[in-house]
Protein backbone atom coordinates (compact mmCIF):
# COMPACT_ATOMS: atom_id res chain seq x y z
CA UNK A 1 0.00 0.00 0.00
CA UNK A 2 1.21 3.47 -0.74
CA UNK A 3 0.27 7.10 -0.52
CA UNK A 4 0.21 8.94 -3.84
CA UNK A 5 1.08 12.58 -4.37
CA UNK A 6 0.42 14.60 -7.52
CA UNK A 7 3.75 16.33 -8.19
CA UNK A 8 3.44 19.46 -10.31
CA UNK A 9 6.31 21.01 -12.18
CA UNK A 10 7.36 24.54 -12.84
CA UNK A 11 9.49 25.09 -15.94
CA UNK A 12 10.29 21.39 -15.80
CA UNK A 13 11.43 21.36 -12.18
CA UNK A 14 9.53 19.76 -9.30
CA UNK A 15 7.40 22.50 -7.72
CA UNK A 16 7.88 23.42 -4.06
CA UNK A 17 4.29 22.42 -3.40
CA UNK A 18 5.18 18.84 -4.39
CA UNK A 19 7.93 18.77 -1.77
CA UNK A 20 5.49 19.92 0.87
CA UNK A 21 3.02 17.22 -0.21
CA UNK A 22 5.83 14.67 -0.03
CA UNK A 23 6.79 15.82 3.48
CA UNK A 24 3.19 15.47 4.64
CA UNK A 25 2.76 12.08 3.01
CA UNK A 26 6.04 10.77 4.45
CA UNK A 27 5.13 11.88 7.98
CA UNK A 28 1.86 9.96 7.74
CA UNK A 29 3.40 7.00 5.87
CA UNK A 30 5.89 6.52 8.70
CA UNK A 31 3.00 6.09 11.12
CA UNK A 32 1.13 3.65 8.94
CA UNK A 33 4.05 1.73 7.40
CA UNK A 34 3.35 2.85 3.83
CA UNK A 35 5.52 4.13 0.99
CA UNK A 36 5.15 7.46 -0.73
CA UNK A 37 4.81 7.45 -4.51
CA UNK A 38 4.66 10.57 -6.68
CA UNK A 39 3.16 10.96 -10.13
CA UNK A 40 3.89 13.86 -12.45
CA UNK A 41 4.52 14.80 -16.06
CA UNK A 42 7.88 16.00 -17.35
CA UNK A 43 9.70 16.21 -14.02
CA UNK A 44 13.32 16.85 -15.02
CA UNK A 45 14.60 16.56 -11.47
CA UNK A 46 12.21 13.84 -10.29
CA UNK A 47 14.90 12.42 -8.00
CA UNK A 48 14.83 15.61 -5.89
CA UNK A 49 11.70 14.17 -4.30
CA UNK A 50 13.70 11.34 -2.66
CA UNK A 51 15.02 13.97 -0.27
CA UNK A 52 11.47 14.48 1.04
CA UNK A 53 10.60 10.85 1.50
CA UNK A 54 9.29 9.78 -1.92
CA UNK A 55 10.58 6.30 -2.76
CA UNK A 56 9.10 6.03 -6.24
CA UNK A 57 8.35 8.66 -8.86
CA UNK A 58 6.12 7.77 -11.79
CA UNK A 59 7.33 10.23 -14.39
CA UNK A 60 5.26 10.73 -17.52
CA UNK A 61 7.36 11.67 -20.53
CA UNK A 62 4.61 12.44 -22.98
CA UNK A 63 4.84 15.83 -24.65
CA UNK A 64 1.07 16.35 -24.68
CA UNK A 65 0.67 15.46 -21.02
CA UNK A 66 3.48 17.81 -19.99
CA UNK A 67 0.95 20.60 -20.49
CA UNK A 68 -1.74 20.68 -17.85
CA UNK A 69 -5.27 19.65 -18.72
CA UNK A 70 -7.48 18.93 -15.72
CA UNK A 71 -9.27 15.98 -17.33
CA UNK A 72 -6.10 14.43 -18.76
CA UNK A 73 -4.20 14.80 -15.50
CA UNK A 74 -7.13 13.43 -13.50
CA UNK A 75 -6.95 10.30 -15.67
CA UNK A 76 -3.19 10.14 -15.20
CA UNK A 77 -3.41 10.40 -11.40
CA UNK A 78 -6.36 8.00 -11.15
CA UNK A 79 -4.44 5.36 -13.13
CA UNK A 80 -1.34 5.84 -11.00
CA UNK A 81 -3.50 5.39 -7.88
CA UNK A 82 -4.96 2.20 -9.31
CA UNK A 83 -1.59 0.79 -10.30
CA UNK A 84 -0.06 1.55 -6.89
CA UNK A 85 -3.11 0.52 -4.86
CA UNK A 86 -3.12 3.96 -3.25
CA UNK A 87 -6.18 4.83 -1.18
CA UNK A 88 -4.84 8.17 -0.06
CA UNK A 89 -4.03 10.77 -2.71
CA UNK A 90 -2.67 14.25 -2.02
CA UNK A 91 -2.82 17.35 -4.19
CA UNK A 92 -1.69 20.94 -3.67
CA UNK A 93 -3.82 24.08 -3.75
CA UNK A 94 -2.35 25.47 -6.97
CA UNK A 95 -4.98 26.68 -9.43
CA UNK A 96 -4.35 23.62 -11.60
CA UNK A 97 -4.70 21.11 -8.76
CA UNK A 98 -7.78 22.87 -7.41
CA UNK A 99 -9.34 22.58 -10.88
CA UNK A 100 -8.43 18.91 -11.18
CA UNK A 101 -9.47 17.98 -7.62
CA UNK A 102 -13.21 17.36 -8.01
CA UNK A 103 -12.74 15.68 -11.41
CA UNK A 104 -10.30 13.26 -9.79
CA UNK A 105 -12.54 12.77 -6.74
CA UNK A 106 -15.42 11.84 -9.05
CA UNK A 107 -13.24 9.40 -11.01
CA UNK A 108 -11.95 7.69 -7.89
CA UNK A 109 -15.27 7.92 -6.05
CA UNK A 110 -13.19 9.40 -3.26
CA UNK A 111 -14.16 11.54 -0.31
CA UNK A 112 -12.40 14.84 -0.98
CA UNK A 113 -11.31 17.36 1.62
CA UNK A 114 -9.86 20.76 0.70
CA UNK A 115 -7.85 23.28 2.76
CA UNK A 116 -6.35 20.49 4.89
CA UNK A 117 -3.96 21.85 7.53
CA UNK A 118 -2.94 18.83 9.61
CA UNK A 119 -2.01 15.18 9.49
CA UNK A 120 -4.82 12.68 10.04
CA UNK A 121 -5.64 12.58 13.75
CA UNK A 122 -4.64 9.55 15.79
CA UNK A 123 -7.46 7.13 16.53
CA UNK A 124 -9.70 4.82 14.58
CA UNK A 125 -11.34 7.20 12.14
CA UNK A 126 -9.66 9.04 9.31
CA UNK A 127 -10.13 12.64 10.43
CA UNK A 128 -8.24 15.71 9.28
CA UNK A 129 -8.38 19.35 10.24
CA UNK A 130 -9.37 21.74 7.51
CA UNK A 131 -9.91 25.46 7.31
CA UNK A 132 -13.50 26.63 6.88
CA UNK A 133 -15.30 29.98 6.86
CA UNK A 134 -12.34 31.58 5.08
CA UNK A 135 -9.82 30.80 7.82
CA UNK A 136 -12.18 31.87 10.59
CA UNK A 137 -12.83 28.29 11.69
CA UNK A 138 -11.35 24.81 11.67
CA UNK A 139 -13.46 21.70 11.00
CA UNK A 140 -12.38 18.20 12.04
CA UNK A 141 -13.55 16.37 8.96
CA UNK A 142 -13.92 12.63 8.86
CA UNK A 143 -13.59 10.92 5.48
CA UNK A 144 -16.00 7.98 5.29
CA UNK A 145 -15.09 6.51 1.89
CA UNK A 146 -12.28 4.01 1.23
CA UNK A 147 -10.52 6.29 -1.22
CA UNK A 148 -9.48 9.63 0.17
CA UNK A 149 -8.33 12.74 -1.66
CA UNK A 150 -6.81 15.59 0.35
CA UNK A 151 -5.92 19.05 -0.88
CA UNK A 152 -3.23 20.43 1.40
CA UNK A 153 -3.25 24.16 2.21
CA UNK A 154 0.00 25.80 1.18
CA UNK A 155 2.57 26.32 3.94
CA UNK A 156 0.44 24.47 6.49
CA UNK A 157 2.89 21.60 6.90
CA UNK A 158 6.19 22.84 5.53
CA UNK A 159 9.01 21.06 3.71
CA UNK A 160 10.77 18.50 5.87
CA UNK A 161 13.79 16.62 4.60
CA UNK A 162 13.54 12.89 5.19
CA UNK A 163 15.78 11.25 2.60
CA UNK A 164 15.02 7.77 1.32
CA UNK A 165 16.43 5.62 -1.47
CA UNK A 166 14.18 5.96 -4.47
CA UNK A 167 13.61 5.15 -8.10
CA UNK A 168 12.19 7.04 -11.05
CA UNK A 169 10.04 5.01 -13.41
CA UNK A 170 8.64 5.93 -16.80
CA UNK A 171 4.88 5.91 -16.58
CA UNK A 172 2.70 5.78 -19.66
CA UNK A 173 -0.95 6.11 -18.64
CA UNK A 174 -3.68 5.45 -21.15
CA UNK A 175 -5.16 8.94 -21.41
CA UNK A 176 -7.87 10.12 -23.77
CA UNK A 177 -6.05 13.07 -25.32
CA UNK A 178 -9.09 14.41 -27.13
CA UNK A 179 -9.64 16.61 -24.04
CA UNK A 180 -6.79 18.81 -25.28
CA UNK A 181 -8.99 19.52 -28.32
CA UNK A 182 -12.17 19.88 -26.27
CA UNK A 183 -10.45 22.52 -24.16
CA UNK A 184 -8.17 24.27 -26.58
CA UNK A 185 -5.71 26.63 -24.94
CA UNK A 186 -5.36 29.59 -27.28
CA UNK A 187 -3.22 31.93 -25.18
CA UNK A 188 -1.43 32.09 -21.84
CA UNK A 189 -0.87 35.43 -20.12
CA UNK A 190 1.76 35.10 -17.48
CA UNK A 191 3.82 37.86 -15.97
CA UNK A 192 7.43 36.91 -16.57
CA UNK A 193 10.35 37.98 -14.47
CA UNK A 194 8.04 38.73 -11.57
CA UNK A 195 7.49 36.61 -8.50
CA UNK A 196 3.92 35.34 -8.62
CA UNK A 197 1.67 35.76 -5.61
CA UNK A 198 0.99 32.06 -5.29
CA UNK A 199 4.67 31.09 -5.28
CA UNK A 200 6.04 33.95 -3.24
CA UNK A 201 7.74 33.31 0.10
CA UNK A 202 7.37 36.98 0.92
CA UNK A 203 4.56 39.31 -0.13
CA UNK A 204 4.64 43.10 0.18
CA UNK A 205 1.11 44.44 0.18
CA UNK A 206 -0.18 47.97 0.43
CA UNK A 207 -3.51 49.68 0.93
CA UNK A 208 -5.30 52.97 0.83
CA UNK A 209 -2.80 54.41 3.31
CA UNK A 210 -0.48 54.95 0.36
CA UNK A 211 -2.79 57.69 -0.91
CA UNK A 212 -2.33 57.06 -4.64
CA UNK A 213 -0.93 54.76 -7.32
CA UNK A 214 2.01 57.12 -7.89
CA UNK A 215 3.38 56.09 -4.49
CA UNK A 216 3.83 52.40 -5.30
CA UNK A 217 7.49 52.84 -6.26
CA UNK A 218 8.65 52.18 -2.72
CA UNK A 219 6.41 49.11 -2.43
CA UNK A 220 7.96 47.65 -5.55
CA UNK A 221 11.44 48.55 -4.39
CA UNK A 222 10.88 46.86 -1.03
CA UNK A 223 9.57 43.79 -2.89
CA UNK A 224 12.65 43.83 -5.14
CA UNK A 225 15.02 43.93 -2.19
CA UNK A 226 13.24 41.00 -0.57
CA UNK A 227 12.61 38.98 -3.74
CA UNK A 228 8.93 39.35 -2.89
CA UNK A 229 5.69 39.61 -4.83
CA UNK A 230 3.50 42.70 -4.59
CA UNK A 231 -0.15 42.69 -3.57
CA UNK A 232 -2.84 45.14 -2.55
CA UNK A 233 -6.10 45.49 -0.62
CA UNK A 234 -9.55 45.42 -2.24
CA UNK A 235 -10.22 49.20 -2.26
CA UNK A 236 -6.90 49.78 -4.01
CA UNK A 237 -7.81 47.32 -6.76
CA UNK A 238 -11.37 48.67 -6.97
CA UNK A 239 -10.09 52.22 -7.43
CA UNK A 240 -7.85 51.00 -10.23
CA UNK A 241 -4.61 51.95 -8.47
CA UNK A 242 -3.36 48.40 -8.94
CA UNK A 243 -4.46 45.49 -11.15
CA UNK A 244 -7.16 43.16 -9.79
CA UNK A 245 -4.73 40.27 -10.00
CA UNK A 246 -2.93 41.80 -7.02
CA UNK A 247 -6.01 41.92 -4.79
CA UNK A 248 -5.63 39.61 -1.81
CA UNK A 249 -8.48 38.98 0.60
CA UNK A 250 -11.61 36.92 0.99
CA UNK A 251 -12.90 37.59 -2.52
CA UNK A 252 -9.48 38.08 -4.07
CA UNK A 253 -6.53 35.76 -3.79
CA UNK A 254 -5.94 33.79 -0.65
CA UNK A 255 -2.25 33.75 0.13
CA UNK A 256 -0.05 32.05 2.72
CA UNK A 257 3.56 33.22 2.39
CA UNK A 258 6.25 32.93 5.06
CA UNK A 259 6.10 36.70 5.52
CA UNK A 260 3.24 39.05 4.66
CA UNK A 261 4.04 42.74 4.95
CA UNK A 262 1.00 45.02 5.12
CA UNK A 263 1.65 48.70 4.53
CA UNK A 264 -1.16 51.16 5.11
CA UNK A 265 -3.79 48.42 5.27
CA UNK A 266 -6.18 48.73 8.19
CA UNK A 267 -6.92 45.01 8.40
CA UNK A 268 -10.65 44.62 7.71
CA UNK A 269 -11.96 41.15 8.51
CA UNK A 270 -12.34 40.34 4.79
CA UNK A 271 -8.73 41.24 4.13
CA UNK A 272 -7.47 39.18 7.06
CA UNK A 273 -9.47 36.17 5.87
CA UNK A 274 -7.33 36.12 2.73
CA UNK A 275 -3.96 36.49 4.41
CA UNK A 276 -4.08 34.98 7.88
CA UNK A 277 -2.69 31.68 6.65
CA UNK A 278 0.65 33.53 6.44
CA UNK A 279 3.38 32.24 8.74
CA UNK A 280 4.38 35.75 9.83
CA UNK A 281 2.72 39.09 9.37
CA UNK A 282 4.37 42.49 9.66
CA UNK A 283 2.17 45.57 9.70
CA UNK A 284 3.31 49.13 9.07
CA UNK A 285 0.59 51.67 9.78
CA UNK A 286 0.41 55.15 11.28
CA UNK A 287 -2.83 54.36 13.13
CA UNK A 288 -2.02 52.37 16.28
CA UNK A 289 -5.73 51.45 16.50
CA UNK A 290 -5.73 49.70 13.08
CA UNK A 291 -7.22 46.21 13.57
CA UNK A 292 -4.27 44.69 11.74
CA UNK A 293 -2.12 45.24 14.84
CA UNK A 294 -4.28 42.65 16.63
CA UNK A 295 -3.64 40.01 13.95
CA UNK A 296 0.01 40.59 13.09
CA UNK A 297 3.21 39.21 14.62
CA UNK A 298 5.34 42.30 14.14
CA UNK A 299 4.32 45.91 13.92
CA UNK A 300 5.72 49.36 13.34
CA UNK A 301 3.55 52.35 14.18
CA UNK A 302 4.61 55.10 11.85
CA UNK A 303 4.16 56.92 8.59
CA UNK A 304 4.71 54.51 5.71
CA UNK A 305 6.38 57.25 3.67
CA UNK A 306 8.99 57.57 6.40
CA UNK A 307 9.29 53.93 7.55
CA UNK A 308 9.35 52.09 4.22
CA UNK A 309 12.25 54.00 2.58
CA UNK A 310 14.26 53.61 5.79
CA UNK A 311 13.47 49.90 5.90
CA UNK A 312 14.60 49.53 2.28
CA UNK A 313 17.96 51.16 3.11
CA UNK A 314 18.44 48.97 6.18
CA UNK A 315 17.52 45.83 4.25
CA UNK A 316 19.91 46.66 1.43
CA UNK A 317 22.70 47.07 4.00
CA UNK A 318 21.67 43.79 5.65
CA UNK A 319 21.63 41.92 2.33
CA UNK A 320 25.08 43.24 1.45
CA UNK A 321 26.63 41.98 4.64
CA UNK B 1 -26.15 29.52 -5.84
CA UNK B 2 -25.08 29.32 -2.23
CA UNK B 3 -26.43 31.37 0.62
CA UNK B 4 -23.48 32.10 2.92
CA UNK B 5 -22.73 34.23 5.98
CA UNK B 6 -21.98 37.86 5.17
CA UNK B 7 -18.21 38.23 4.80
CA UNK B 8 -18.00 40.50 7.84
CA UNK B 9 -19.57 37.85 10.11
CA UNK B 10 -17.88 36.76 13.29
CA UNK B 11 -17.80 32.99 13.24
CA UNK B 12 -18.74 31.02 16.36
CA UNK B 13 -19.68 27.43 17.10
CA UNK B 14 -22.29 25.98 19.40
CA UNK B 15 -23.58 22.64 20.79
CA UNK B 16 -20.19 21.66 22.14
CA UNK B 17 -18.50 23.02 19.04
CA UNK B 18 -20.35 20.61 16.77
CA UNK B 19 -22.51 23.21 14.98
CA UNK B 20 -22.03 26.56 13.32
CA UNK B 21 -23.68 29.24 15.45
CA UNK B 22 -26.23 30.95 13.20
CA UNK B 23 -27.38 33.50 15.75
CA UNK B 24 -26.94 37.04 14.51
CA UNK B 25 -25.66 35.91 11.12
CA UNK B 26 -26.80 37.78 8.02
CA UNK B 27 -26.86 35.65 4.88
CA UNK B 28 -25.83 36.87 1.44
CA UNK B 29 -25.38 35.54 -2.08
CA UNK B 30 -22.00 33.78 -2.11
CA UNK B 31 -19.65 36.53 -3.41
CA UNK B 32 -18.20 34.33 -6.17
CA UNK B 33 -21.78 33.54 -7.28
CA UNK B 34 -22.58 37.24 -7.41
CA UNK B 35 -20.08 37.71 -10.23
CA UNK B 36 -21.64 34.71 -11.99
CA UNK B 37 -25.16 36.06 -11.51
CA UNK B 38 -24.32 39.40 -13.09
CA UNK B 39 -22.59 37.61 -15.98
CA UNK B 40 -25.73 35.48 -16.42
CA UNK B 41 -27.89 38.61 -16.45
CA UNK B 42 -25.71 40.15 -19.15
CA UNK B 43 -26.00 37.02 -21.27
CA UNK B 44 -29.76 36.86 -20.70
CA UNK B 45 -30.16 40.48 -21.80
CA UNK B 46 -28.08 39.88 -24.90
CA UNK B 47 -29.48 36.54 -26.01
CA UNK B 48 -32.91 36.34 -24.43
CA UNK B 49 -31.93 33.20 -22.54
CA UNK B 50 -33.95 32.05 -19.57
CA UNK B 51 -32.11 32.34 -16.25
CA UNK B 52 -32.88 29.79 -13.55
CA UNK B 53 -31.35 29.92 -10.06
CA UNK B 54 -30.82 26.61 -8.31
CA UNK B 55 -30.07 26.23 -4.62
CA UNK B 56 -29.75 23.24 -2.33
CA UNK B 57 -30.89 24.36 1.08
CA UNK B 58 -33.58 24.49 3.70
CA UNK B 59 -36.31 27.15 3.72
CA UNK B 60 -33.80 29.40 5.47
CA UNK B 61 -32.12 30.18 2.13
CA UNK B 62 -35.29 31.60 0.57
CA UNK B 63 -34.61 35.27 1.39
CA UNK B 64 -31.34 35.02 -0.55
CA UNK B 65 -33.06 33.16 -3.42
CA UNK B 66 -35.68 35.95 -3.56
CA UNK B 67 -32.84 38.44 -3.80
CA UNK B 68 -31.49 36.61 -6.86
CA UNK B 69 -34.97 36.73 -8.40
CA UNK B 70 -35.15 40.45 -7.58
CA UNK B 71 -31.86 41.00 -9.38
CA UNK B 72 -33.38 39.35 -12.42
CA UNK B 73 -33.44 35.54 -12.52
CA UNK B 74 -36.64 34.27 -14.17
CA UNK B 75 -37.36 31.42 -11.81
CA UNK B 76 -35.91 29.60 -8.87
CA UNK B 77 -35.62 25.99 -7.82
CA UNK B 78 -34.78 25.01 -4.28
CA UNK B 79 -33.93 21.43 -3.51
CA UNK B 80 -35.17 21.05 0.01
CA UNK B 81 -32.29 19.61 1.97
CA UNK B 82 -29.61 20.52 4.43
CA UNK B 83 -26.49 20.33 2.21
CA UNK B 84 -24.70 17.79 4.40
CA UNK B 85 -21.47 17.60 2.43
CA UNK B 86 -20.23 18.54 -1.02
CA UNK B 87 -20.85 15.08 -2.46
CA UNK B 88 -24.44 15.01 -1.21
CA UNK B 89 -25.04 18.49 -2.63
CA UNK B 90 -23.49 17.56 -5.98
CA UNK B 91 -25.76 14.51 -6.26
CA UNK B 92 -28.82 16.75 -5.77
CA UNK B 93 -27.71 19.24 -8.43
CA UNK B 94 -26.64 16.53 -10.89
CA UNK B 95 -29.99 14.78 -10.47
CA UNK B 96 -31.82 17.99 -11.30
CA UNK B 97 -29.62 18.75 -14.32
CA UNK B 98 -29.91 15.21 -15.65
CA UNK B 99 -33.69 15.54 -15.51
CA UNK B 100 -33.79 19.03 -17.02
CA UNK B 101 -31.22 18.83 -19.74
CA UNK B 102 -31.92 22.25 -21.16
CA UNK B 103 -29.05 24.32 -19.78
CA UNK B 104 -26.34 25.67 -22.07
CA UNK B 105 -24.34 27.25 -19.33
CA UNK B 106 -24.23 26.36 -15.64
CA UNK B 107 -22.48 28.95 -13.53
CA UNK B 108 -21.33 28.13 -10.02
CA UNK B 109 -18.90 30.00 -7.80
CA UNK B 110 -15.41 28.52 -7.65
CA UNK B 111 -15.95 28.05 -3.93
CA UNK B 112 -18.66 28.95 -1.41
CA UNK B 113 -17.42 31.19 1.36
CA UNK B 114 -18.80 29.06 4.17
CA UNK B 115 -17.29 25.58 4.01
CA UNK B 116 -14.87 26.51 1.18
CA UNK B 117 -15.07 23.04 -0.39
CA UNK B 118 -14.55 24.22 -3.96
CA UNK B 119 -15.69 20.93 -5.44
CA UNK B 120 -19.46 20.79 -6.03
CA UNK B 121 -19.17 22.19 -9.58
CA UNK B 122 -16.54 19.66 -10.66
CA UNK B 123 -18.34 16.74 -9.04
CA UNK B 124 -21.54 17.75 -10.85
CA UNK B 125 -19.58 17.89 -14.12
CA UNK B 126 -18.45 14.33 -13.51
CA UNK B 127 -21.93 13.13 -12.60
CA UNK B 128 -23.56 14.80 -15.62
CA UNK B 129 -20.70 14.21 -18.11
CA UNK B 130 -20.57 17.90 -18.88
CA UNK B 131 -17.58 20.03 -19.67
CA UNK B 132 -16.12 22.03 -16.80
CA UNK B 133 -13.68 24.91 -16.31
CA UNK B 134 -12.77 26.29 -12.89
CA UNK B 135 -11.63 29.67 -11.56
CA UNK B 136 -13.14 31.46 -14.54
CA UNK B 137 -12.33 35.17 -14.70
CA UNK B 138 -13.69 35.92 -18.15
CA UNK B 139 -16.22 34.39 -20.53
CA UNK B 140 -17.28 35.39 -23.99
CA UNK B 141 -19.90 33.69 -26.13
CA UNK B 142 -18.85 33.18 -29.74
CA UNK B 143 -20.70 31.91 -32.81
CA UNK B 144 -21.77 28.28 -33.22
CA UNK B 145 -22.04 27.56 -29.49
CA UNK B 146 -18.36 28.26 -29.01
CA UNK B 147 -17.15 30.09 -25.96
CA UNK B 148 -13.85 31.66 -24.96
CA UNK B 149 -13.02 31.34 -21.29
CA UNK B 150 -10.22 32.91 -19.26
CA UNK B 151 -9.14 30.68 -16.41
CA UNK B 152 -6.92 31.80 -13.56
CA UNK B 153 -3.60 29.98 -13.40
CA UNK B 154 -0.79 30.56 -10.91
CA UNK B 155 0.75 33.88 -11.91
CA UNK B 156 -1.62 34.71 -14.75
CA UNK B 157 -4.46 33.46 -16.91
CA UNK B 158 -5.04 30.94 -19.64
CA UNK B 159 -7.54 31.37 -22.46
CA UNK B 160 -9.49 28.28 -23.44
CA UNK B 161 -11.74 27.78 -26.42
CA UNK B 162 -14.51 25.26 -25.89
CA UNK B 163 -18.18 24.78 -26.64
CA UNK B 164 -21.47 24.84 -24.76
CA UNK B 165 -22.93 23.21 -22.76
CA UNK B 166 -20.44 24.03 -20.06
CA UNK B 167 -20.19 24.22 -16.27
CA UNK B 168 -17.95 26.90 -14.81
CA UNK B 169 -16.64 27.78 -11.37
CA UNK B 170 -16.81 31.56 -11.54
CA UNK B 171 -15.04 34.24 -9.60
CA UNK B 172 -14.07 37.87 -9.55
CA UNK B 173 -13.20 39.09 -13.04
CA UNK B 174 -16.21 37.46 -14.76
CA UNK B 175 -17.70 40.94 -14.64
CA UNK B 176 -16.31 44.18 -13.26
CA UNK B 177 -16.94 44.99 -9.61
CA UNK B 178 -18.91 48.13 -10.57
CA UNK B 179 -21.18 46.07 -12.84
CA UNK B 180 -22.45 43.90 -9.97
CA UNK B 181 -26.23 44.15 -9.78
CA UNK B 182 -28.23 44.93 -6.69
CA UNK B 183 -32.00 44.58 -6.47
CA UNK B 184 -34.15 47.66 -7.06
CA UNK B 185 -37.70 48.24 -5.82
CA UNK B 186 -39.33 47.10 -9.05
CA UNK B 187 -37.22 43.95 -9.05
CA UNK B 188 -38.16 43.20 -5.45
CA UNK B 189 -41.89 43.60 -6.25
CA UNK B 190 -41.59 41.40 -9.33
CA UNK B 191 -39.60 38.76 -7.47
CA UNK B 192 -42.62 38.05 -5.25
CA UNK B 193 -44.56 36.83 -8.27
CA UNK B 194 -41.78 34.77 -9.82
CA UNK B 195 -41.98 30.99 -9.43
CA UNK B 196 -39.90 29.36 -6.69
CA UNK B 197 -40.25 25.62 -7.04
CA UNK B 198 -39.37 23.46 -4.05
CA UNK B 199 -38.30 19.92 -4.89
CA UNK B 200 -37.63 17.06 -2.51
CA UNK B 201 -34.05 15.83 -2.17
CA UNK B 202 -33.02 12.48 -3.60
CA UNK B 203 -31.41 9.81 -1.46
CA UNK B 204 -27.68 10.31 -1.33
CA UNK B 205 -24.84 9.25 0.88
CA UNK B 206 -22.20 11.53 2.30
CA UNK B 207 -18.49 10.96 1.93
CA UNK B 208 -17.31 13.31 4.64
CA UNK B 209 -18.64 14.37 8.00
CA UNK B 210 -17.62 17.18 10.35
CA UNK B 211 -17.09 15.83 13.88
CA UNK B 212 -16.32 19.14 15.55
CA UNK B 213 -15.21 22.69 14.99
CA UNK B 214 -12.70 24.90 16.64
CA UNK B 215 -11.54 28.46 16.24
CA UNK B 216 -8.01 29.12 15.05
CA UNK B 217 -5.58 29.55 17.94
CA UNK B 218 -5.32 33.19 18.92
CA UNK B 219 -2.20 34.94 17.74
CA UNK B 220 0.48 35.63 20.31
CA UNK B 221 0.91 39.27 21.25
CA UNK B 222 2.31 41.44 18.52
CA UNK B 223 5.90 42.64 18.86
CA UNK B 224 5.97 46.36 18.24
CA UNK B 225 9.19 47.90 17.02
CA UNK B 226 9.92 51.60 17.29
CA UNK B 227 10.01 53.29 13.90
CA UNK B 228 13.42 54.69 14.73
CA UNK B 229 14.83 51.28 15.57
CA UNK B 230 14.33 49.30 12.38
CA UNK B 231 17.54 47.35 13.00
CA UNK B 232 15.62 45.52 15.71
CA UNK B 233 12.92 44.66 13.18
CA UNK B 234 15.47 43.22 10.77
CA UNK B 235 17.01 41.25 13.62
CA UNK B 236 13.58 39.80 14.56
CA UNK B 237 12.74 38.90 10.96
CA UNK B 238 16.15 37.30 10.49
CA UNK B 239 16.80 35.55 13.81
CA UNK B 240 13.34 34.93 15.24
CA UNK B 241 10.95 34.55 12.30
CA UNK B 242 13.81 33.37 10.05
CA UNK B 243 12.12 34.77 6.97
CA UNK B 244 14.86 37.03 5.61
Amino acid sequence: MSILIYAEQQNGKVAKSAKELASYAKAYADKTGQDVVAVGAGLEDADSLFQYGVSKVLNVNDDTLKTFNAFAHAQMVAQAAGQQGADLILISDSNDAVYMGPILADKLDAGYVSHVIGLPEDGGNFTVKRKVFSNKGIAYTEVLSDKKLLRLAKNSFGMLENPVAGSVEDFAPDVDKSVYETYKVTKVDKATGKVSLTDADIIVSAGRGLKGPENWGMVEELADVLGAATACSKPVADMGWRPHTEHVGQTGKQVAPNLYIAIGISGAIQHLAGVNGSKNMLVINNDPEAPFFKAADYGVVGDAFEVVPKLIEKLKAFKNQ
Amino acid sequence: MSSVPDTTSKINFTDNDTKFDESGIQYVINPHDEFGLTKAMQIKEKTGAELVVLNVGTAKTEPVIRKVLAIGADKAVRIDADPKDSYFTAVQIAHYINNHDEFDLIIAGKESLDYNGGMVHGLVAGMTSKKFINAVMGLELKDNNMVEVAREIDGGKEFIETSLPLIIGGQKGLVKEEELRIPNMRGIMMARKKPLEVLPAVEAAVKTKIDKFEKPAPKGAIKLVDKDNLDELIDLLHNEAKVI
